[in-house]
């Protein structure tokens, strides 16, 4: 493998029904600086059917060039034709970077992907840097420049390693969505499009869809709040949530919650925040009768302002929040929102 | 039919995290347990084979120390037929390349129909090794199972989505990766646990793995290399007050006013 070859920072743009996902962005986003490190280029790879429409969308958010790979074998994914058409993109266009969402599609196409062209992939990376590895120069040892840190959480959020692939290439790393940060967008931007089309011809790999079940709830995605009002076991209750949801209402805010709320039934698993959940990170994230678990926290801990309410002072959940108040959220909640709604008329 | 199951003996991150005095991991204090998306997999492997128990065979694979005997040992104890150990220092510091090697090529040595992994292990998250065993081998994945059934020659597997769910069909031989949410596994039983005690291990070293180059094991195959691991640094606790209600929300309202949120 000749490393020098392989140029460019790529990212994966996931589409599903040809709607892009909002990893599609960050990637680029993120991809943006680290091409900037590199005095290099973004380039997005859309796979699909129909999809060429799309490509203007990644152009606004930041992409130089965009890959369209299009072909009726693509309309939904299944592993086989997605990996293949990816690792075929690879083989032709030799990135030196190749970024993939940590979402269900890509945690499941990375690795193949990934095995398919023999590189490392880091999974779940919340960090994405250029450097230098070893990080520290160790004599004897060549310490190579540019490379791709790549740190993510182990061990359930307990442990933090930073990762580098220095003999293969592409550098691969699936990230974790809602972590990077997307540019704004450009009005009107068009995209430097390239065609490419590997062949797809079925074979012993290719799964047969039977069915597609959609969930049928229209959610509010909780990573797409500026403000989200979380609430846990202590709130109590599935009916006692009508005290988030007025909080929420008067903030312009979404409610969201923890695992044990999900395992009590209170609310779907759409609306949960950490590692087995969703990560969040919004302006203002109220834990209401949250105690904090370590993978809860791992998923929101990046939140620019965490406000706590717990009756528990020794919770874990004070242990990260900026301001945390020890009481009774069944008279704070109640009492807040009529006050917050006096203010806001006050204006 | 012929199922391998691959297992990890991973430390029980959700049963209670322990620290040292200096706040970092306490590995030592931690229990293991057989990785729970895994037990997941073995449990559906041992429903299809109560529901045919003469044509079916059950054979549980790991790739660790020593010690991880353990974990093959429970899972004969709630009814697995047969279990291997691959180990050998040569394969140590493995990444999930070189891991997905090491596991494919005990497999080449295996009859398999169909092969389930847990979707992930609860100590590196990665969800990787599953899917790239499939690729070394050349044969279908069909990650995060959430149902499994066989119909024939194939294999019918719900696998979620974020807002969806796709009913899928692979011909066997296939992998299948499960999800913790597919089951409850069942627990061990007293004569399982006698048998399995005296059960006879098959310990296979580097030797052993057919068709796998030195160059993809261990830590010199591993393509990722880890440039700094630390126990995470958390961000400092910020305020914690006690007050009444009253004074409460003025509290509170005086940081969203602070904070420009109103």
């Amino acid at each position: 493998m000749n490393l020098a070859e392989y140029k460019g920072v790529y990212v994966f743009a996931q589409q599903v029904d040809n709607v892009l996902n909002g990893i599609a962005f960050e990637l680029i986003g993120k991809g943006k600086d680290l091409a900037e490190a590199l005095g290099t280029e973004v380039t997005a790879v859309l796979v699909g059917s129909d999809v060429k429409g799309l490509a203007d969308e990644l152009a606004a958010y930041g992409a130089d060039k965009v890959i369209v790979i299009d072909d009726p074998e693509l309309k939904e994914y299944r592993t086989e034709p997605y990996a293949h058409a990816l690792a075929s993109m690879i083989e032709k266009y030799k990135p030196e970077i190749f970024l993939v969402g940590a979402t269900a599609i890509g945690r499941d196409l990375g690795p193949r992907v990934s095995a398919r062209v023999h590189t490392g992939l880091t999974a779940d990376c919340t960090q994405l840097e250029i450097g230098d590895f070893p990080i520290n120069p160790i004599p004897g040892r060549e310490q190579k420049h540019n490379q791709l840190l790549m740190t993510r959480p182990a061990f359930g959020g307990n442990t933090i390693a930073t990762i580098a692939c220095p003999e293969f290439r592409p550098q691969m790393a699936t990230v974790r969505p809602g972590v990077m940060q997307k540019r704004s967008k450009v009005e009107g931007a068009k995209a430097n499009i390239e065609e490419f089309n590997p062949g797809f011809t079925p074979d012993h790999k290719y799964v047969e869809i039977l069915d597609i079940v959609k969930s049928v709830t229209e959610t509010v995605d909780i990573m797409d709040a500026k403000i989200l009002v979380s609430g846990g076991r202590g709130v109590g209750s599935a009916e006692n949530f009508k005290l988030l949801e007025d909080l929420a209402e008067v903030l312009g805010g979404t409610v969201s919650c923890s695992r044990a709320v999900v395992d009590a039934g209170w609310m779907s698993k759409d609306y949960q925040v950490g590692q087995t959940g969703k990560t969040v990170r919004p302006n203002l994230y109220f834990a209401v009768g949250i105690s904090g678990a370590i993978q809860h926290l791992a998923g929101m801990e990046e939140s620019d302002v965490i406000i706590a309410i717990n009756k528990d002072e020794t919770a874990p959940i004070f242990d990260v929040a900026d301001y945390g108040i020890v009481g009774d959220l069944n008279k704070i909640l109640p009492a807040l929102t009529e006050k917050l709604k006096t203010e806001m008329a006050a204006k | 039919m012929k199922i391998v199951v691959c297992i990890k003996q991973v430390p029980d991150t959700k049963g209670g995290v322990k620290f040292n005095p200096d706040g970092t991991l306490d590995r030592a204090a931690m229990m293991t347990i057989m990785n729970p998306d895994d037990k997941a997999g073995l449990e559906a492997a041992l429903r299809l084979k109560d529901a045919d128990p003469d044509n079916t065979e059950v054979t549980v694979l790991t790739m660790g120390l020593p010690k991880a005997e353990d974990v093959l040992r429970e899972a004969l104890a709630m009814g697995a037929d047969k279990g291997v150990l691959v180990t050998d220092r040569v394969l140590g510091g493995a990444d999930t390349w070189a891991t997905s090697q090491t596991l494919a090529g005990a497999l080449r040595n295996l009859e398999y129909d169909l092969i389930i992994t847990g979707r992930q292990a609860i100590d590196g998250d990665t969800a990787q090794v599953g899917p790239q065993i499939s690729e070394h081998l050349d044969i279908p994945v069909i990650s995060y199972a959430q149902n499994l059934k066989i119909e024939g020659d194939s294999v019918v597997v719900e696998r979620q989505f974020d807002d969806r769910y796709h009913v899928l069909k692979a011909k066997m031989p296939c992998l299948v990766t499960a999800l913790a949410e597919l089951n409850e596994p069942r627990y061990m039983t007293p004569g399982g646990i006698f048998d399995a005690c005296d059960a006879e291990i098959t310990v296979w070293g580097r030797a052993d793995l057919k068709d796998v180059e030195d160059s993809n094991l261990g830590l010199k195959g591993s393509p990722t290399q880890i440039a700094k691991a630390s126990d995470k640094v958390r961000k400092g606790a910020g305020e914690k007050v006690t007050l009444d209600t009253a004074e409460a929300v003025d509290y509170i309202v005086g940081k969203l006013k602070d904070k420009h949120v109103i």
